[in-house]
């Protein structure tokens, strides 16, 4: 067309967009401009990797450079999803091999990676640069040999809470002598030792290094001589943190410390001796960043080094902060953004440590900018998530679980659907919500008439009947998965609102009431979703039609339907009479 | 009976709501009276106190609660221990400075949090076998899995959901046809499943922890396994919990005899002391000794206290060295490691220490 820009131009202003969803609205434009759209799109994000086929992206995006996917549905965190089920990465690496040889990034989530895949992924890519695998498993520590020793340009590798079998640490030493490109390391799930020497001289040639993420096994002592050959370390995990109380020892990590005076974010801490923590205080001020949660410190220490971070934005950290503690951090962190409490002792009959809501209440009252919030409490009152609520309505994500399945408002002993309903209807801007305690049918009506923003709701052990799940996946506009246990919805809500799935990502009931007969029908009729029932008992169908299955997961997808299924998956859809014979 | 807890709607009409709700009248039954008695923080005693205190300032109730957090118990899992007064174990700062533990000088100036959860885990003792029989029939209630059918008993067709462009409700109203005949032989089969499926859970866990359900509470698995093994007493900082008994003799300047404690039943200098103070009193008590200690017959409560946390005695240990230290300085579990025997030293005789 004579009145367009050419190609180039068009290319050029398009690599400005970055956000898929814009990169997606200027393919709709025109066929030329989804053309050239196509053709320079880089980067692609896929929140399931069963919704589509690498067939089809590799189609429709010739060039891309980086590949971020996710597997698993989030409850595979809490043991809920069965070994076996499912997102194999490998069958994408290797239709990646052919067609993307210049691909740079690999960023996987809940997904079963294969020494096989690694070793794919470090023979195809010539350029590769950045492998993150949070939450995955199923490689071993050859497989990292692999990365450390094939990939010439490698800047990151991150291997975040992935279950990787540690054979030894012997994989480190992979990295050739030459290789200087380093900027993030994190081996903090690791078991094994690695030979500190290697690690020592991998971490001093490689000057861009900003990430370092220690695993347990990498002892305090030596810490001081990494800190020293990288300076300009921006996030620290340290090893375990824990040494004989010498003073040469904590004099030398003293000093470390202080050298680093761009540390911004720190975490590891297991087996924390608290004489040593002093020896960090001089980066506190600069520190942003405070993951606690494996550090087994008691109160007044704790309240010690976080009062002493008044840059603190976010903080992980256990129960044993206790209210007391979290009255310190409202006082002393202003700029606290997001706070995750875990439990020390979650499966003690009685609590341990004094850490009840009114820890939360004081936070939300005192930092005027906390928009995130997870936290493992064993009481709640309605009255102190109102009070919440309306201390910061501009809460972004907010997930509380209490101990107890149901428990009830602790002062009162009624459902805990008034405080909820406070934060759903007070924080207009919510987009994530977990909730947990005695919770109605009422508890949903708020959430389908408020909610108008949330994207990611769980629920558990919450409900009373099918309105309940039926104002949810009625009223909340921008729902995009939806994750419920042992509730009592059951087929009503499902049908009625099938549709809905369509507009979501995904959809996962386990311990439900939602038959058999409903998950077929469902199949029949909405031929882009994937209807998957998981139910360990065997076939489906050896019981009746009324029967609840256990486990039901529901998404969108463009694919065919998925061939790795194990057997204690089955596929609803209009093929079932093949599914079965 | 419609139970007002769970503000019921009309339109849900599943017994679903009753099996909750029955669950919530037994909460409410067993504890009588007591809203108090659902006491998370196991402060029995001051329970009242709590609830009282939470409409009015929340200041007033946490210094309530601290209080009665601070009274000492001994480190002893399971016993209940004789009330204290509060001032008794008012400890050092803030500032966590464990030799202001020793000598047995209370420290009015302030509260020492370190007890806190001691306190909680020991005084709870007596409350948990409620809580624990409460909750192990309360998680079967949900568990057994036949709650889970009975919405599909109210599936009558009254409540026709205006779904967006669902699928017709009616189709599932010709499966609810089929419903009522084989419900009955459902729930035998899943609940029976279901219940295996808990059951199996539960054998493996601990005796004195909740029935455990799949799951939950929603903790990653690298993240349970990181955290120190549970026990009641958990102040363990390093997460190694102790491979037996460590017993080290305790002596007492003007006792008769003396004492054997076992270093590892405490995990703080407070329980230690506490634990120290209970086994001498009495001979400080009943002493008419030479060396100065008042010999009266009968010395009241609070001149024992005066004595024992006077200037009157220190309490020390030998090290591995062989060397007499002050006790409280350096972190209990390098204490434990080093401490070969403890002697509670006159004040007077304590002055070559360092304090």
């Amino acid at each position: 067309m004579a009145y367009s820009f050419p190609e180039e131009v068009l290319e050029h202003v398009f690599s400005f967009l970055s956000s898929d969803r814009d990169r997606n609205a200027v393919s709709l434009v025109c066929k030329s401009w989804y053309e050239i759209e196509r053709w320079c799109r880089r980067r692609v994000f896929i929140g399931n990797c069963y919704a589509v086929s690498p067939d089809i992206v590799i189609r429709r995006f010739p060039e891309v450079r980086a590949l971020e996917m996710k597997g698993k549905p989030h409850f595979a965190d809490f043991n809920l999803v069965p070994e076996g089920w499912g997102a194999y990465v490998h069958p994408w690496i290797r239709a990646m091999s052919e067609a993307y040889p210049l691909l740079e990034e690999i960023k996987l989530k809940r997904m079963v990676v294969t020494d096989e895949s690694l070793e794919l992924i470090a023979r195809s890519f010539k350029n590769f640069k950045v492998l993150v695998l949070s939450s995955c498993e199923g490689f071993t520590t050859d497989g990292l040999a692999s990365i450390a020793a094939n990939c010439r340009n490698l800047r990151e590798l991150d291997l975040r809470e992935s279950e990787v079998e540690d054979l030894s640490g012997h994989w480190l030493s992979h990295f050739p002598d030459n290789c200087t490109s380093l900027v993030s390391l994190n081996m903090s799930c690791l078991g094994s030792e690695v030979s500190f020497s290697a690690l020592e001289r991998l971490v001093a040639r490689c000057p861009n290094l900003r990430t370092l993420r220690l695993n347990r096994a990498v002892p305090l002592e030596k810490l001081p001589n990494l800190l020293h050959r990288a300076p300009q370390l921006v996030e620290l995990g340290t090893g375990a943190y824990s040494a004989d109380i010498r003073s040469d020892i904590f004099s030398n990590l003293a000093e470390a410390f202080s050298v680093c005076k761009q540390l911004k974010g720190l975490s590891g801490f297991w087996d924390v001796v608290p004489a040593f923590l002093p020896a960090m205080y001089s980066v506190c001020s600069g520190i942003t960043s405070l993951n606690l949660s494996y550090a087994t410190i008691q109160s007044p220490d704790l309240v010690k080094l976080v009062s002493q971070c008044r840059n603190l934005q976010r903080l992980w950290v256990l129960d044993y902060i206790e209210d007391s503690g979290l009255e310190a951090l409202a006082a002393s962190c202003k700029d606290l953004q997001e706070l995750r409490v875990f439990p020390s002792d979650p499966f003690g009959a009685e609590p341990n440590v004094a850490l009840t809501e009114q820890g939360l209440v004081s936070v939300s009252e005192g930092c005027p900018k906390l928009q995130s919030v997870l936290y493992f409490c064993r009481q709640m009152s309605n009255a102190a998530l109102v009070t919440i609520a309306r201390n910061r309505p501009e809460m972004i994500r907010f997930r509380l679980c209490i101990i107890e399945p149901q428990a009830p408002d602790y002062l009162t002993l009624e459902p805990l659907d008034t405080g909820f309903g406070a934060i759903v209807e007070n924080c207009k801007e919510l987009r994530r919500l977990s909730m947990t305690g005695l919770l109605t049918d009422k508890v949903f009506e708020y959430i389908g008439n408020h909610a108008k923003k949330l994207e990611m709701l769980s629920i558990a052990f919450a409900g009373d009947s099918d309105l309940g799940l039926h104002h949810v996946l009625s009223g909340c506009k921008s729902l995009r998965k939806l994750e419920i246990r042992d509730c009592p919805f059951g087929d009503k809500a499902l049908l009625a609102n099938a549709a809905k799935l369509e507009t979501m990502r995904s959809l996962w009931m386990s311990s439900c009431s939602v038959s058999f007969g409903a998950c077929k029908l469902l199949g029949q009729k909405m031929p882009r979703l994937n209807v998957e029932v998981i139910d360990e008992r065997g076939p489906p169908d050896s019981r009746p039609e009324s029967c609840p299955v256990e486990k039901l997961y529901v998404y969108r997808t463009v694919a065919e339907r998925r061939a790795d299924m194990p057997g204690f998956v089955w596929m609803m859809d209009g093929d079932k009479a093949l599914a079965f014979s | 009976m419609s139970p007002p807890l769970l503000g019921v709607e009309g339109q849900s009409q599943c017994n679903v709501s009753l099996m909750a709700s029955s669950a919530s009248a037994d909460r409410v039954a067993k504890n009588g009276l007591g809203l108090k008695e659902r006491n998370y923080l196991g402060l029995s005693d001051c329970s009242s106190v709590d609830s009282s205190a939470v409409s009015s300032v929340p200041e007033e109730k946490k210094s309530n609660l601290n209080l009665k957090a601070t009274e000492l118990r001994l480190g002893l899992p399971g016993s209940q221990s004789p009330e204290r007064e509060s001032d008794f174990t008012l400890l050092g700062p803030s500032k966590l400075d464990e030799k202001q533990l020793f000598p047995l000088i209370p420290s009015k100036d302030g509260i020492c949090l370190l007890s806190q959860k001691t306190v909680v885990s020991g005084n709870k003792r007596g409350f948990s076998d409620t809580v624990d029989g409460f909750s192990e029939s309360k998680s079967t209630v949900f568990n057994d899995g036949s709650w889970m059918f009975n919405p599909a008993s109210s599936d009558s067709g009254q409540t026709k959901l205006a779904g967006n462009a669902g699928i017709n409700v009616m189709l599932s109203n010709r499966s609810s046809g089929t419903q009522p005949s084989v419900k009955t032989e459902v729930p035998g089969n899943t609940s029976k499943e279901c219940s295996n499926k808990m059951n199996g859970s539960n054998t493996n866990s601990a005796p004195a922890s909740k029935a455990q359900v799949v799951g939950w509470p929603p903790i990653r698995s690298f993240r349970k396994n990181s955290l120190a093994p549970t026990s009641k007493n958990n102040d363990e900082v390093d997460g190694k919990p102790g491979p037996g008994a460590l017993f080290v003799k305790v002596s007492m300047d003007g006792a008769p005899y003396l004492r054997k404690v076992d270093l590892r039943t405490y995990s703080t200098y407070q329980e230690l002391s506490s634990a120290l103070e209970k086994m001498f009193s009495c001979f400080t008590l009943g002493q008419c000794g030479p060396q100065g200690a008042p010999s009266r017959e009968t010395l009241s409560e609070s001149k024992l206290r005066d004595l024992l946390h006077g200037s009157e005695y220190v309490l020390t240990y030998e090290d591995k060295d062989g060397d007499w230290m002050l006790v409280g300085d350096v972190p209990w579990e390098m204490f434990i490691d080093s401490c070969k025997r403890l002697k509670i030293m006159k004040g007077s005789d304590a002055i070559g220490l360092e304090c």
